[in-house]
């Protein structure tokens, strides 16, 4: 998708910069585009590798596991028919936790393991069961509580408080998160949207 | 609020710090990580902030917002935010590409400036991850999954408008 894209970008900006005699402009910004993204990189490098380094301690002391044991009672309403005890919960459960503390490459592979458990509870089909479909929502939404490479571009650019924004930003998604599960789970038992095939097995 | 940030950092040393975590050592390893993470997405993002340098320059954006402009105005929306209103649910580098060019023409503190970090800290790169989580089981039919993700983003953005307005005092 993303060739489709890029190479978009690029056809649309020569025909639009003849079309509008801005050719100037864009030779300059195409010498110029490379040295503006090292620079980028490398002021972003600096707050991302220091919250690679703490989140690591999070994650080896078991912090994340305790959160994760703090999320399962409001994630339980969400998932009625899994069992508690079951592999794909305890997934799920990781993986939204590691997703809030912006663990996001901690998160993904949770995330994976729990579709793949998932998908064997029900049945290998090649419908998405009730289960999935609030997951995948819930992983669309990002709620996350502390948005460490957000701060870090806007410290780059300048800003005077990085982190103001973080309120707005939790309320915000939060909403987007509310709106997506209250949809998700509504027309989870909605006619036109209903699955016929529910899960009956439950993991062991 | 700047203490959020110290404090939970504080947290997490500690917590380590009790369950005897050689924190240092572990430190040291995840920040490894964070440049080899770094090192990955470099090309990625030295590839859009190209592509969106170009569009920028052209004046195609500016051709988009113009045409967007009345329809956001009339909705209270920065039209400086559209584009990236389009392109952050398809592309997360491409959508930082266009933060960046946003911050830099407009500035991070200006209203434009914190409605598009509200937003791009509130969505996520919705199809990707639809496509990664439903691609890797080979589930074809995923109902209502798209839908309620789209209204969610749609949520998102409007959200971010009047969480800045309502904070900031727009």
């Amino acid at each position: 998708m993303l060739n489709f894209i890029w190479s978009g970008i690029i056809v649309i900006s020569v025909l639009c910069s003849v079309f509008l005699g801005n050719t100037e402009n864009l030779s300059k910004s195409l010498i110029e585009s490379g040295s503006s993204s090292i620079e980028l990189i490398l002021t972003m490098a600096g707050i991302l590798c220091l919250w690679s380094g703490i989140m690591k301690i999070a994650v080896e002391s078991g912090l994340t596991a305790v959160f994760a044991k703090i999320f399962s009672p409001l994630l339980r309403p969400l998932f009625p028919k899994l069992d508690k005890n079951s592999d794909a919960f305890k997934s799920i459960t990781m993986n939204i936790s590691a997703n809030l503390l912006g663990l996001g490459n901690a998160a993904t592979p949770f995330g994976l393991k729990a579709m793949e458990q998932l998908h064997t509870l029900n049945n290998k089909s090649s419908t998405a069961s009730n289960e999935m479909v609030v997951f995948v929502v819930m992983n669309t939404a990002s709620l996350q509580l502390l948005p460490t490479t957000l701060a870090a571009l806007r410290q780059a650019y300048g800003s005077q408080a990085p982190f103001e924004i973080i309120v707005p930003v939790w309320i915000s998604s939060a909403c987007a998160l509310a709106v997506a599960l209250i949809l998700a789970c509504s027309l989870n038992c909605s006619k036109p949207y209903r699955n016929t095939l529910i899960n009956q097995k439950k993991a062991s | 609020m700047e203490f959020i940030m110290p404090l939970f950092a504080c947290i997490i040393v500690a917590f380590g710090l009790i369950k005897r975590v050689p924190v240092f050592d572990v430190f040291l390893k995840g920040a490894k990580e964070g440049i080899q993470l770094l090192y990955s997405i470099a090309p990625t993002i030295m590839g859009l902030v190209f592509a969106v340098d170009l569009l920028r320059s052209s004046g195609a954006i500016d051709m988009l917002c113009s045409f967007i402009a009345p329809a956001a105005e009339f909705l209270g929306f920065p039209k400086e935010i559209v584009p990236m209103v389009l392109l952050r649910p398809v592309s997360g580098s491409g959508s930082t590409a266009l933060l960046t060019s946003l911050y830099s023409d407009c500035g991070p503190d200006s209203f434009a400036g914190r409605v598009a970090s509200v937003l791009a800290g509130s969505s996520e790169t919705t199809f990707y991850a639809i496509a990664m989580y439903f691609g890797c089981i080979r589930v074809k039919k995923i109902r209502h999954t798209l839908l309620a993700a789209v209204i969610a983003d749609l949520t998102a953005a409007v959200m971010s408008v009047l969480t800045v307005r309502l904070f900031f005092g727009y």
